[in-house]
């Protein structure tokens, strides 16, 4: 019964890979003509140094998704490339290649979402339990109101709002970028302290603005949870305050805010992006926004396809944790 | 079956809150709207927001949001209270002017989000079969996709052509699926009720059960999701602005943040110009979001202090 | 039977609701001797549920003990703060809840649920020891040694209601309280658990209080019944009296709604409802109901009273001596 969970989550996962190559394939098509094509030819018309390397470009997207050729043909050509990890070159910056771009960029994005969302998770998870614990103390509990008050905020706002304040108004934390402007990325101590020093602000600003939710969803559980039957007993059993929180309350109460994880990820990483443009941050925010700047249409599929691909991933390991954590799913899936 | 026009999770004092004194009736509302700060709070900053939008109108000319309306990059005063832009925007009537149009996209989406994930949750619930697999299916793939992203793609084939009307119709195109999935798992758990099996056994046909007997139970869910909807228009609207995607020669907010990143507007000190958005944003987000606590709280009233 | 274990003297549980203060548990005053059980039955509101929570301290906001004393070796335990109350939970009193079907832990293994009371009590276990305890409790109260490293969705309700009841002797305390042990199972379940139920008792000579409302199954179990009505005690005495020879007229109500096994009559009931406890009746809260019924059971609410050694019951007739045979109705 496990083994049958795992194929459907997998199929699950690789209908989203799917899904997301269509998208980056009929989407721009629908407003009739190939917005594509036309960008290329404008290019074409500009001439200058890439003179050369347009033309080739230009050439292998007529053979593949020329005019003459019937939709289907295109579409398998698309899908095809997509597998074998081809996604073209970028056309403001031609030779360079859209899969190494990403993969300079991903990495940064993937590191400063894994920390926030973390950190927010289980901070704002636990602070949610405390504030649906009856004897939490009252100055906790005020913590409530102005976390959910920055949860409404869209992350790179409040990432801009920091920015001014630590970055200008207090000159406490650097302006941007992932790491000092001009120093050589090795890996010793000294980098990577400085790029937690980068990351700070971003992260921070992701993490504020995301832990009012956790904290309010994991509130709720708790209230729930405490009318739960098993509390009473538990309760009966003369347990500890600790056990009682700890061992019945929240071990139950987590289990829907984990599915909430997996909601939540859309939104991140679309929020990130912005996050990333306010700060310079290197990761594939900023390269979507240069992109969307040149209309570097082959950039933005990239970045586009492999956040959803990302989000893909994680949403599909977060489904492989659940039974883990809630023994009752396996049997009941 | 008229009984169950009464919402079956209806607060203790609901019963009460329409007797038949009008002094009487006027203290049971406010009795009501004491438990439930947030709607109050919601609603007052929401209201305070639009007065904000319909007074500025008056005040100012719409002609003053675009370009070369004034001297550039003014600090506020009090010919311009926000102060200008760099491309000589007057910042006060570009917010003014903006308001309306992000309420307008919010509004819209909202309502053909819900409007289509509504019909689509209920037919996928009270249906049933491969109907309700499909719908399913293409909700959760949905939700798990990151919109934003699809949304890029779609407006990045229409760049420059776009107005606000469009921004709406395309943002709304997001904004069913979680009506939807909200919508189903409602009808799902009502369609169990036993007031229902009554209903269709004393013969009401499936309109009248439709009509009659769900949907007044369905109505706080509704509120709920839509301004649920709205706001996560809203937010996905204003997104695509920040990053340039947006109708580009509208005052939008988004847009107007967009600007100000662009040229570097927090690096260079001038404050006046990405502030006043994000608070407004702020204050918009914040209302709305009491809005649903608070019809959440009627649609599911939570624990109550007494029995 | 010799000396008290527990003295309940007065005790009053009250609610705080939107619609003015209620009285669950209205000046009931017992003792539970050592060793036997004591059963406790009543209508749904009756407050015999509350009563069985307010012994092990479970009276939580918006209700409260407003009064009365509940003396354990002499203490008063509602003078006792929560700290102190813990200690007595599972050691000295324990309790096997109503529905124990959702009763445990979902998401941790009985052996996890079962050993977690005495870790927080104090007790300090080698792992070989605590499975062995763990071990040793499963079969005292009939089930295999591997339930314990199973989940609550594995098991069935009867195994659920053991393992509850194994978790409420592991510390041998003094008092069990059983509140319907047994009502969401079956008869075949209910006979097992209850015979269970019996042995430990007879083996850890602790008293019990069970909790329910089937007079039938009180018959077979208990050796001395209480009757509760609208949060007072109407009537306690030895099973045999009570069932014989019962003192309150809803006793004897009760007992004739019984279907005889023997005799094919028509069912008789009592009539009315069990008064919403916001609106409790004045004077004896039965007299609405009650064919029995004279001026002073509207004006005065009677006390207990012992009719008969041992048989107590809260009914003006007593006094009157007027004898409560005939049927009525």
């Amino acid at each position: 019964m496990r083994f049958n969970y795992i194929i459907r989550r997998i199929g699950f996962f690789l209908i989203i890979i799917w899904l997301a190559a269509s998208v980056n394939f009929f989407l721009p098509r629908l407003s009739g003509q190939d917005p594509i094509r036309e960008k290329l030819m404008r290019e074409a018309m500009i001439g200058g140094a890439t003179q050369t390397g347009m033309e080739q470009i230009i050439k292998t997207y007529e053979v593949k998704f020329g005019l003459n050729r019937p939709l289907y043909l295109q579409y398998f050509s698309y899908l095809g490339d997509v597998a074998r990890g081809d996604f073209n070159y970028s056309i403001a910056h031609y030779p360079t290649r859209v899969i190494d771009m990403l993969r300079d960029a991903l990495p940064w994005t993937v590191g400063l979402l894994s920390v926030s969302f973390l950190i927010s998770f289980f901070v704002g998870t636990f602070l949610g339990a405390l504030f649906g614990w009856p004897r939490t103390p009252r100055y906790i509990q005020w913590l409530f109101g102005p976390l959910l008050s920055l949860n409404a905020i869209p992350y790179f706002l409040l990432g801009l709002v920091m920015l001014y304040l630590f970055s200008f108004a207090v000159k406490w934390l650097p302006s941007g970028g992932g790491y000092e402007r001009g120093t050589l990325p090795i890996l010793n101590l000294k980098f990577l302290l400085d790029l937690a020093y980068h990351a700070i602000l971003p992260a921070l600003s992701i993490l504020l603005a995301q832990i009012g939710g956790w904290a309010l969803g994991m509130r709720a559980m708790m209230v729930t949870t405490q009318g739960e039957d098993y509390m009473i007993f538990a309760d009966a059993k003369g347990l500890s305050e600790r056990t009682l929180f700890l061992r019945y309350a929240m071990r139950n109460a987590i289990l829907p805010q984990v599915t909430g994880m997996a909601l939540v990820l859309g939104q991140l990483i679309s929020g990130a992006v912005l996050v990333e443009v306010v700060f310079q941050y290197p990761g594939i925010g900023s390269l979507l926004w240069r992109a969307i700047r040149e209309t570097d249409y082959f950039v933005v599929q990239g970045v586009v396809f492999f956040s959803i691909v990302t989000i893909g991933l994680a949403t599909l390991l977060l489904d492989l944790l659940y039974p883990v954590l809630d023994p009752r799913i396996s049997y009941e899936k | 079956m008229s009984s169950s026009r009464i919402l079956p999770n209806a607060p203790i004092g609901k019963a009460a809150v329409f007797p038949a004194e009008g002094w009487a009736r006027w203290r049971s509302l406010v009795r009501f709207l004491r438990r439930n700060p947030a709607l109050v709070l919601g609603v007052v900053l929401l209201v305070l927001l639009f007065l904000f939008a319909v007074i500025g109108a008056y005040v100012t000319d719409p002609k003053d949001a675009q370009p070369l309306a004034a001297r550039p990059l003014l600090k506020p005063s009090a010919a311009y209270p926000f102060g200008t832009d760099k491309l000589g925007r007057d910042l006060f009537a570009t917010i003014i002017a903006g308001i309306p149009l992000t309420l307008r996209i919010g509004l819209l989406a909202g309502l053909i989000g819900l409007g289509t994930g509504t019909v689509l949750g209920f037919v996928s619930a009270y249906y049933g079969g491969w109907v309700d697999t499909i719908i399913r299916g293409v909700v959760d793939v949905g939700l798990t996709i990151p919109g934003l992203m699809v949304l890029i793609i779609l407006a990045i084939s229409f760049s420059g052509r776009l107005n606000v009307n469009n921004m709406a119709l395309i943002v709304g195109l997001l904004a069913w699926l979680y009506p939807a999935r909200v919508i189903r798992s409602q009808v799902l758990t009502l369609k169990q009720r036993p007031y229902i099996e009554v209903a269709r056994l004393t013969g009401m046909s499936g309109l009248e059960i439709i009509f009659l007997e769900l949907m007044p139970n369905l109505l706080p869910y509704l509120a709920a999701s839509l301004v649920g909807a709205i706001s996560s228009a809203i937010l996905a609207s204003i997104g695509l602005e920040a990053l340039g995607l947006g109708p580009v020669d509208s005052p939008t907010l988004g847009m107007t943040i967009y600007w100000a990143i662009l040229n570097g507007a927090v690096i260079n000190r001038w404050w006046w110009w990405w502030a006043p958005p994000i608070v407004v944003i702020s204050i918009l987000f914040n209302g709305l979001y009491l809005l649903s606590m608070g019809l959440d709280e009627i649609a599911n009233p939570r624990a109550r202090r007494s029995l | 039977m010799s000396d008290a274990v527990l003295q309940v003297r007065n005790l009053q549980v009250c609610y705080d609701t939107a619609h003015g203060p209620l009285n669950a548990v209205n000046d009931v005053s017992f003792d539970l001797h050592k060793g036997e059980i004591l059963g406790l039955v009543g209508e749904s509101g009756s407050g015999k549920t509350t009563l069985g929570m307010a012994l092990v301290g479970l009276i939580r906001s918006p209700g409260r003990v407003a009064g009365g004393e509940i003396l354990l070796n002499g203490r008063n335990l509602v003078r006792v703060g929560e700290e102190a109350y813990k200690k007595v939970r599972l050691a000295e009193i324990a309790l096997i809840p109503q529905g124990a079907m959702n009763s445990l832990n979902p998401v941790t293994r009985m052996r996890e649920q079962m050993l977690d009371g005495l870790r927080d009590h104090g007790m300090v276990m080698s792992r070989a020891e605590a499975d062995a305890h763990v071990a040793s409790l499963l079969e005292r109260v009939g089930l295999r040694a591997e339930v314990a490293n199973m989940y609550a969705h594995e098991l069935s309700g009867g195994m659920k209601q053991r393992v509850a009841m194994a978790i409420a002797i592991s510390m041998k305390p003094k008092i069990i309280i059983a509140d319907e042990p047994t009502s969401a199972l079956d008869v075949v379940v209910q006979k097992h658990v209850i015979e269970t139920l019996q042995d430990v008792q007879a083996e850890l000579g602790a008293s019990i209080i069970l909790v329910g409302h089937d007079i039938g199954l009180m018959a077979q179990t208990v050796d001395r019944l209480g009757v509760m009505y609208a949060g007072r005690l109407a009537e306690i005495a030895p099973i045999r009296e009570t069932l014989i020879a019962p003192k309150h007229p809803y006793t004897r109500m009760l007992i004739e709604s019984l279907p005889s096994v023997t005799e094919k009559l028509p069912l008789r009931g009592i009539p009315g409802l069990a008064p919403q406890l916001l609106n409790i009746p004045s004077g004896c809260p039965f007299h609405p109901r009650c064919p029995h019924a004279f001026d002073r059971c509207i004006t005065e609410t009677p006390l207990l009273r012992e009719a008969e050694p041992q048989c107590w019951a809260a009914c003006h007739l007593l006094e009157t001596n007027q004898k409560v045979t005939e049927m009525t109705g």
